[in-house]
């Protein structure tokens, strides 16, 4: 190891804003890899993509029939995302995950257990918690502190490098 | 050489190579040695960018049939 990259690990913020299949993947792969390769590395859930990051077994997360009618209209869950285009009622989705089967790719819910394994640190959005009704026992185990936005620039500038997704 | 674990990533798509080989450098100490076999043609630049991000050295790579061969010392 070099003296520079003893003293200084390198830092890397992923901003997780959509919930698209193919984006929550992509995040899911850098993520992953960037902590494989000793980067410390931050997601912030903000958005729709805080739908990905709930728990696949909860149904119709919300606190009243807005935010339950938009959890019915994006089915919540890191293993029921959506493609951003060409989904025609889940063969999008299927299909590319018929072919990371046969490449023997990973698929998002095996690449974000590796996040987890590997120490990647996940905070998720207070505002949007709240705006869509999702309590922290709606989200995944083992997430970081709800956040703001202030924390997410602290977190975006002391990075090597930062990604909106 | 004497490797203390053998991972075989053939057929696995990127990024499995490297994360599985991150799973089982973990599992060694320091200084053990680690052979990593892939068939992700990425997996020649990848690897060496994972062992300059590390500190983990890639101490020999070689390819024959298709196959990649990593040797990987644990810092």
């Amino acid at each position: 190891m070099t003296a520079e990259a003893a003293s200084k690990p390198k830092k890397l913020c992923i901003i997780a804003y959509s919930s698209d299949l193919e984006k929550t993947w992509a995040s899911l792969i850098i993520a992953s890899t960037a902590a494989a390769m000793e980067i410390e590395t931050s997601i912030f859930v903000t958005f729709w993509a805080l739908q990905a990051f709930v728990k696949d077994s909860k149904r119709l997360p919300g606190q009243n029939w807005m935010q339950k009618m938009l959890s019915f209209m994006q089915r919540p869950g890191i293993s029921h995302r959506k493609t951003s285009k060409m989904n025609f009622m889940g063969m999008g989705p299927w299909m590319m995950f018929q072919l990371a089967d046969k490449y023997k790719a990973s698929k998002p819910k095996e690449l974000l257990a590796m996040c987890q394994e590997l120490g990647v640190k996940i905070y998720p959005c207070q505002m949007t918690s709240d705006l869509f009704g999702i309590r922290r026992e709606d989200l995944i185990d083992g997430l970081e502190e709800t956040v703001g936005a202030a924390t997410m620039l602290e977190l975006a500038t002391a990075a090597d490098s930062t990604m909106f997704i | 050489m004497d490797f203390k674990l053998k991972v075989d990533a053939s057929g696995l798509s990127c990024p499995l190579p490297i994360l599985r080989a991150t799973q089982g450098i973990k599992t060694l100490q320091s200084g053990e040695l680690m052979e990593v076999v892939a068939t992700d043609p990425g997996s020649v630049k990848d690897f060496a960018a994972w062992a300059s991000s590390t500190g983990n050295a890639l101490v020999e790579q070689d390819s024959a049939n298709g196959k990649f061969r990593f040797v990987l010392r644990r810092k």
